[in-house]
């Protein structure tokens, strides 16, 4: 590691960015894990913080009571989406090496269409329930027990669903790239929407 | 002295947000990749069906590719291991708050069987939702969305748009 450090100062002089580290193969693969283990203890943390290991709680978000969960979720996105941005404009990462996730118009319309109404029936997502289930909710162990019957029904029906799931696809296709905008505009743009989205949030929790 | 009384309210969902946030960016600078959950479920189902059915599970791709060429164990896997963190924190976030209890959370108007049944139904639906998705909140939402994926960008609008849309038929479960 020591002796990894001096080339990486040398390759921000050459204006080649350092990172991300796992990809320009600053650790291996044993290591990965230690850093999965550690962010995602990061990451439960502050969903039991915000209040997203209560499925009562998460659902308010769907009766106009509470709206942690938009709160929780943009100032995630808007935090992560500018901090990337400008890094990549500093040089310090390199955005091509982030892996974005694949586009396929018609499976994701179709799975997010069953998502919401699982996750309102269900009051927890796949993460959220395992913050519920160890904070001694056994609703959360229930929800944990229904996504394995889920994934398992899924992978059972998978080669009949299989053309289905290739189908639409679009690639790593971005906002910036569908819409034609600079990348800059569509970060100023999410920004705009999610402080809109919190200001109507505050409004609507404050009606009595 | 009851648990309850000793809990302290949850913090600000701003500040909790900035928090994920941060992690997230976290992930993309040191892994170059975002967070996620669907796919630790994925893992944990492959080697469990690998164990009980090893042919059944080599001839189905949906099986194969969580399971590798044999050469890593399916659950040293990156997500699995991130799912077992996220346990650990919720965990260590709510005994440090007071707000650790085993209870079953429902609303006034069900019994406890009827909202244990009800989160395993909704389990498999978002199970069946994200696998056909490639993704859940975590994956899909959370990091699709702050990628600027146009396709994670159209499931949060589906999931949202579907759970307003059936909210009212649950309405009497969580009031």
């Amino acid at each position: 590691m020591a002796a990894s450090a001096p080339a990486a100062v040398l390759q921000v002089a050459a204006g080649v960015p350092p990172a991300p580290l796992y990809e320009t193969g600053a650790f291996g693969h044993e290591a990965s894990l230690v850093v999965a283990l550690l962010l995602g203890t990061a990451f439960g943390w502050f969903l039991e913080r915000g209040g997203l290991g209560s499925a009562r709680k998460l659902v308010g978000q769907f009766y106009g009571t509470d709206f942690a969960v938009f709160k929780v979720l943009f100032t995630a996105v808007v935090t992560a989406m500018l901090g990337l941005f400008w890094l990549s404009r500093a040089g310090l990462v390199d955005p091509y090496l982030v892996y974005v996730p694949r586009t396929y118009v018609l499976p994701q319309l179709a799975g997010g269409l069953v998502f919401g109404v699982g996750l309102v029936l269900g009051g927890l997502c796949p993460g959220t329930s395992c913050v519920a289930a160890s904070s001694g909710r056994l609703d959360g162990l229930a929800l944990i027990a229904g996504m394995l019957l889920g994934v398992l029904a899924f992978d059972e029906m998978y080669p009949a669903l299989a053309a289905f799931m290739d189908s639409t696809f679009a690639g790593a296709l971005t906002l910036p790239a569908w819409t034609g905008l600079p990348v800059g505009a569509v970060v100023f743009g999410v920004t705009c929407v999610a402080l809109a989205g919190f200001a109507l949030a505050e409004r609507l929790e404050a009606k009595p | 002295m009851s648990a309850a009384a000793g809990a302290r309210p949850y913090g600000s969902p701003y500040l909790a947000g900035f928090g994920v946030g941060m992690v997230l960016l976290l992930a993309f600078v040191v892994m170059g990749r975002g967070l996620g959950a669907s796919g630790g479920y994925s893992s944990v189902v492959a080697t469990g069906v690998a164990a009980v059915a090893p042919e059944r599970a080599a001839a189905n791709p949906a099986y194969a590719g969580y399971l590798g060429d044999g050469t890593v164990h399916p659950l040293k896997d990156w997500v699995v291991f991130e799912l077992l963190g996220v346990t650990l924190g919720g965990l260590l976030s709510a005994l440090v708050a007071g707000r650790f209890r085993v209870m079953v959370e429902r609303g006034e108007g069900i019994t406890d069987r009827r909202r244990l049944l009800n989160a395993l139904g909704g389990g498999a639906l978002m199970g069946l939702g994200a696998k056909v998705a490639r993704g859940c909140t975590s994956g899909q939402a959370l990091t699709g969305g702050a990628l600027l994926s146009a396709g994670s960008w159209l499931f949060i609008l589906a999931a949202f748009g579907a759970g307003y849309a059936a909210a009212p038929l649950f309405r009497r479960q969580w009031s």
